[in-house]
């Protein structure tokens, strides 16, 4: 836990230091120390990415955090290739918050969006291009010789038979000032990118070495759970920890911000406490809240006039004046994240310092959240970023609730805590994706295509009321209604309108892997369905006949030629297909089905995507699998209800997950694109659960309306 | 106190004997790559292997594992030999990598069992063990993949 | 010729009729039947007591198919391979199997999660001293979808029950396997029938000549 130097502070400064420094934290029980330097290596930074020790290993810091996707594999290619180093020699470790890791676009450190990999496109490669020109004029000196003679490979600076490791460069290497410019490799010379590259982290992530938040220990360490207000908004009144610290190993009962909190020696002491704690609540207005009573309202709401979120020609006379129309009404249920790592966060506190161990998407939010509760300055508060067990938008809060907790604690109890969520805390525990609800008024013109197209939307903002409602436009939370309003399709239909609905709820909101796109994709691509049946026409031909996008033609042609869509299928088997852009990306998807005694078999997926540049292929295919099974949870079993301000569900039993035996074959197809590049982490998402509606239509002739799935809708 | 004998080595806890396993593991043994996912058996993730069975330890007292043999993953191989560390290595398996340590000691039951499982022997086995993140594919490949470098005289 | 008088008795009488015979037949079959017993070495010599107490017996047998198709009994009777959970009886989650000896396959062995007590809490996997297990797959007492005849038959197959004898069939019930049915854990119901009452029947029926119930069950449906 030495900690002589702040690495941020180091970072800023650049150039050369020696000595063990950085973070180094204890991993119990023969575990590896991560980030801590052998004495007497010397380091050359020449910035905020990447160190370079005499030793010769190279290690790459990440402004972007590993919690699954990839990047702690796709963010050191990029380094690698320009910098020419040996890939073998390669680590990695998570940045801590600072501004050098702000994200490139979205100006907070932040991991999501689908954006690590585009984002640092180019400061990536720069920083591993900016360090081998300086190791290349420091080796040129060194071996008296033109810089002009020199080349590079695998970690050396090479001029003709003369050839010096880039290690034995650092000290000379970091008294030179960076260039000002360099020039990127050209892609004809790529080593590393776009070709398939193994994780980084496999092997840590295989014989039990990787240190999740929820594995971090100290000795003297204690783990706190918190008894959180059964209903949201919920404060306590009451409480009664009598029996609660007659539990073996108990420490400490304190009521903190958000509830009661038991501190003990372990999360099984400090569990069985809580669950003889005697707390009374008083439940607030939260507590006549319901689900079902949300969608009620949300059905009136919807005849209503909203926020104006697009339009074109004029869909009030023109809808009218069809022969023939379509009405559809759409709900989509709260959805947790229920990433496997429950939620945790590690606080340790001093009188003028905090000391942070978590997985966190939005450590410098985090930062600045525990530094305002402590009265301390940002840089008072650090932050050891680990890995996430699972994020999908869980692990970024407006309101770092789970570190705010965390530090609540330590701050209250004066102890070293380790707060840990139980799956419970979690399910139950807010943040969801938003309930929507859309009703949809199509007026099918004489050739069949979309004459008029009324679409509303309601459901809560994810930004309003949160430090992110500056990203909202003239009162849109474009997360409410992205793939509607940027549908392809509409931009074929002379006649449409978008009304938006952002009503309030007592419920907390979030992004959830593909946010707005997990409802969106679902109505335009089974109403396109839809209408391409009404039309008597194939779902794939109707399709092309309304898009004028390249690249989603492309991938649903992909798709459509990789899966077989004009073969016949087996008796009873049945196809569907949904092609949707999001994050920048544009992938199409085929479900192949059966329906079996009442029950949905999904036999195939076959996903295409055109992400433009794939610099990991493998990890691109990776994430499409990823996102075809999340899709597929939700469609089957995704769903957050409640009754009287309470969440039903509580752990696996009620909200489950896509096991080994429901998993589908799949087969990813990436199209070979030099298109703008996309994300991968999301764009899987969003066209699945509409390539499953639109082959359960083809089965049974009914047409899916809400999610999660309905048992009825199985019964041909 | 209660014996337990975990990889090899002795330990003497001082715990109540319905404190599951899991928990004596990791905040007693510090023995982390063992982990918490659901605490009622619903998710496979503390999965350790007592007397060479798939043990979900977030519900097994520890009294029960008392003199013992108990193997977490920290114990399936010293140095990432296990052949299924191997192909699940080289099939690229882990996303975020939390699900796996009882992916594999699942697994390691089923290799054991059934040196040459079929789609369905995977499915039966594994199917107890859920992961968020969806590599289900991968783990049926390495688990193929491991299964053939078993044949090949890998180890166990 | 019993067949005949039920078909001519209508439903709500036959019970008021068969619970006052059973009532009366009770004290009598009990007294006069005890376990050491030559006759309950083989369903066989059971045979001879059917003339005299087939209404009895099939009574206490509709008894005992209560609780024996009740969730907590039935639940690891199924037809299928894979246990049932819940008082819905649906299917096991996690992909459960049988196993060729009933104790599950590879890492879903059965006692991989169900320990020798239930573990506390709603939902929790269930327990008992006994190790957790259905009937292995050579011998399946499928409960699942049997009509009250098809089961006493069924129960009383050697070939069908594990080769148990009437004898063994009264010590069956005692076993904690099936004790459990009426301990099953937080939030669990119990079957209809208390254990001394299902007991009491169970013996009964065995006593009074094993019968399988026909016709009763038809009109009973």
């Amino acid at each position: 836990m030495s900690n002589t130097l702040s690495r941020r502070r180091f970072i800023q400064a650049g150039g050369t230091i020696t000595g063990g420094l950085l973070i180094s934290f204890f991993i119990p029980a023969g575990a590896k120390k991560l980030g801590d330097l052998p004495a007497g290596n010397t380091m050359f930074a020449p910035n905020a990415f990447l160190n370079i020790l005499t030793d010769n290993n190279v290690k790459i810091v990440l402004s972007h955090v590993e919690m699954g996707q990839g990047i702690w594999t796709t963010l050191p290619m990029l380094i690698a290739e320009e910098l020419d180093c040996d890939w073998n020699k390669v680590t990695v470790e998570h940045a801590p918050p600072g501004q050098p890791f702000v994200h490139t676009v979205y100006g907070i450190q932040i991991t999501g969006g689908s954006s690590s990999t585009w984002s640092e496109f180019d400061r990536y490669r720069n920083a591993g291009a900016t360090a081998r020109a300086m190791l290349i004029e420091a080796g040129a000196k060194k071996m008296n010789v033109d810089t002009a003679n020199c080349r590079t490979e695998k970690g050396f600076v090479i001029a003709g038979d003369k050839r010096i490791s880039y290690g034995e460069l650092t000290e000379a290497a970091g008294k030179l000032p960076p260039p000002a410019n360099v020039t990127l490799k050209d892609k004809k010379d790529w080593q590393y990118l776009g070709k398939p590259t193994k994780r980084l982290d496999a092997k840590a992530k295989v014989n039990g070495q990787a240190a999740f938040g929820l594995d971090v220990y100290f000795p003297g360490m204690l783990t706190a759970v918190v008894a959180h207000a059964p209903v949201f908004g919920g404060t306590v009144r009451s409480f009664d920890a009598t029996a609660a610290k007659t539990v073996k190993g108990v420490r400490e009962v304190i009521k903190i911000p958000t509830g009661i909190a038991v501190i003990a020696d372990h999360f099984w002491a400090a569990k069985k406490a809580r669950d003889v704690l005697k707390i009374e609540w008083n439940n607030g207005p939260g507590e006549n809240f319901s689900t079902a009573g949300l969608f009620e309202s949300y059905k009136k709401l919807a005849a209503a006039k909203g926020i104006p979120a697009g339009n074109a020609g004029n869909v009030d006379t023109a809808l009218p004046a069809t022969k023939k129309q379509l009405n559809a009404t759409y709900q989509f249920p709260y959805l947790a994240h229920a990433p496997m790592e429950p939620l945790n966060c590690t606080v340790k506190l001093d009188a003028n310092s905090c000391e942070i161990w978590t997985g966190t998407q939005l450590p410098m939010h985090d930062q600045a959240v525990a530094a305002k509760i402590l009265g301390f300055k940002p840089d008072q508060v650090k932050i050891n970023i680990q890995f996430l067990g699972g994020g999908f938008g869980r692990r970024a809060t407006p309101t770092s609730d789970f570190v705010a907790e965390a530090v609540e604690i330590a701050r209250a109890s004066k102890k070293f805590i380790k707060l840990v969520w139980s799956r419970e805390d979690d399910i139950r525990g807010g943040y969801y994706r938003p309930a929507f609800l859309h009703q949809v008024n199509i007026g099918i013109g004489e050739n069949g295509l979309p004459a008029a197209w009324k679409h509303t939307l309601v459901g809560q903002s994810i930004f309003k009321g949160t430090p992110f409602e500056g990203w909202m436009k003239d009162g849109i939370d474009n997360t409410a209604v992205e793939g509607v309003n940027d549908s392809p399709y509409l931009q074929s239909v002379p006649n449409y309108n978008i009304d938006l609905h952002l009503p309030t709820a007592p419920v907390s909101v979030l992004w959830w892997r593909s946010v707005g796109h997990t409802h969106t994709a679902f109505v335009m691509e089974t109403l396109i369905d839809e209408l391409a049946h009404e039309a008597g026409q194939d779902p794939v031909a109707y399709r092309r006949a309304l898009l004028k996008s390249k690249r989603h033609l492309d991938v649903l042609n992909l798709v459509a030629e990789k899966s077989g869509w004009n073969d016949p299928l087996p008796a009873g088997r049945f196809r569907g297909i949904a092609v949707h852009e999001s994050f920048a990306s544009f992938v199409a998807q085929v479900a192949e089905i059966s329906i079996e005694q009442g029950h949905l078999k999904v036999h195939r997926v076959v996903c295409a995507i055109d992400c433009g540049l794939a610099i990991n292929p493998e990890g691109v295919r990776a994430q499409m699998e990823s996102g075809i099974i999340f899709g597929l949870t939700a469609v089957l079993y995704g769903d957050i209800t409640l009754e009287k301000g309470r969440v039903k569900q509580r752990n696996f039993h009620d909200y489950k997950m896509l096991r080994m035996n429901e998993t589908p074959l799949m087969e990813i197809h990436i199209a070979d694109s030099t298109e703008k590049m996309g994300g991968a982490g999301e764009p899987g998402v969003p066209p699945l659960a509409p390539a499953i509606a639109n082959a359960i239509f083809a089965a049974t002739g009914k047409r899916v309306r809400r999610l999660p799935l309905e048992r009825s809708m199985l019964n041909a | 106190m209660i014996k337990l004998t975990v990889n090899g080595q002795p330990y003497t806890v001082d715990v109540e004997p319905t404190m599951p396993l899991l928990w004596v593991i990791r905040d007693v043994l510090h023995l982390t790559g063992t982990k918490y996912g659901c605490g009622m058996a619903q998710c496979g993730a503390c999965t350790v292997h007592l007397n060479g069975d798939a043990v979900r330890s977030c519900v097994t007292p520890v009294k029960r594992a008392e003199n013992q043999t108990i193997i977490t993953i920290e114990g399936l191989s010293t140095d990432v030999t296990h052949p299924l560390q191997q192909a699940w290595i080289a099939e690229d398996v882990p996303q975020c990598g939390y699900c796996q340590s009882g992916q594999l000691m699942a697994a390691a039951v089923l290799l054991k069992e059934k040196p040459n499982p079929t789609d369905q022997d995977i499915d039966d086995a594994m199917s107890g063990n859920i992961c968020r993140c969806g590599t289900y594919q991968r783990v049926r490949k390495a688990i193929h993949h491991a299964a053939s470098l078993q044949k090949q005289g890998g180890t166990q | 010729m019993k067949i005949g008088w039920y078909k001519h008795t209508r439903p709500g009488n036959i019970t008021i009729c068969a619970t006052a015979i059973t009532i009366l037949l009770t004290a009598a079959a009990m007294l006069s039947f005890r376990n050491g017993d030559d006759k309950y070495k083989s369903w066989n010599e059971l045979k001879a007591l059917t003339a005299r107490y087939s209404l009895v017996s099939e009574n206490a047998f509709m008894q005992v198919y209560k609780v024996l198709m009740s969730p907590r009994c039935m639940n690891c009777h199924p037809s299928g391979d894979v246990p049932l959970n819940g008082d819905d009886n649906h299917l096991h989650p996690q992909g459960v199997k049988r196993g060729e000896d009933g104790k599950g396959l590879y890492a879903l062995k059965c006692t991989n999660c169900h320990q020798t007590q239930n573990t506390p809490g709603l939902n929790m996997p269930p327990g008992t001293t006994e190790e957790w297990h259905l009937p292995p797959a050579n011998m399946k007492m499928v409960f699942q979808g049997k009509t009250a005849h098809e089961l006493a038959t069924q129960l009383k197959d050697t070939n069908q029950n594990g080769g148990k004898s009437p004898h063994d069939m009264l010590e069956h019930v005692k076993t904690d396997l099936v004790k459990w049915g009426w301990k099953p854990g937080d939030g669990r119901t119990t079957p209809p029938l208390s254990y001394a009452v299902f007991t009491k029947q169970w013996n009964l029926w065995i006593n009074s000549g094993a019968v399988a119930p026909a016709a009763r069950e038809k009109l009973a449906k």
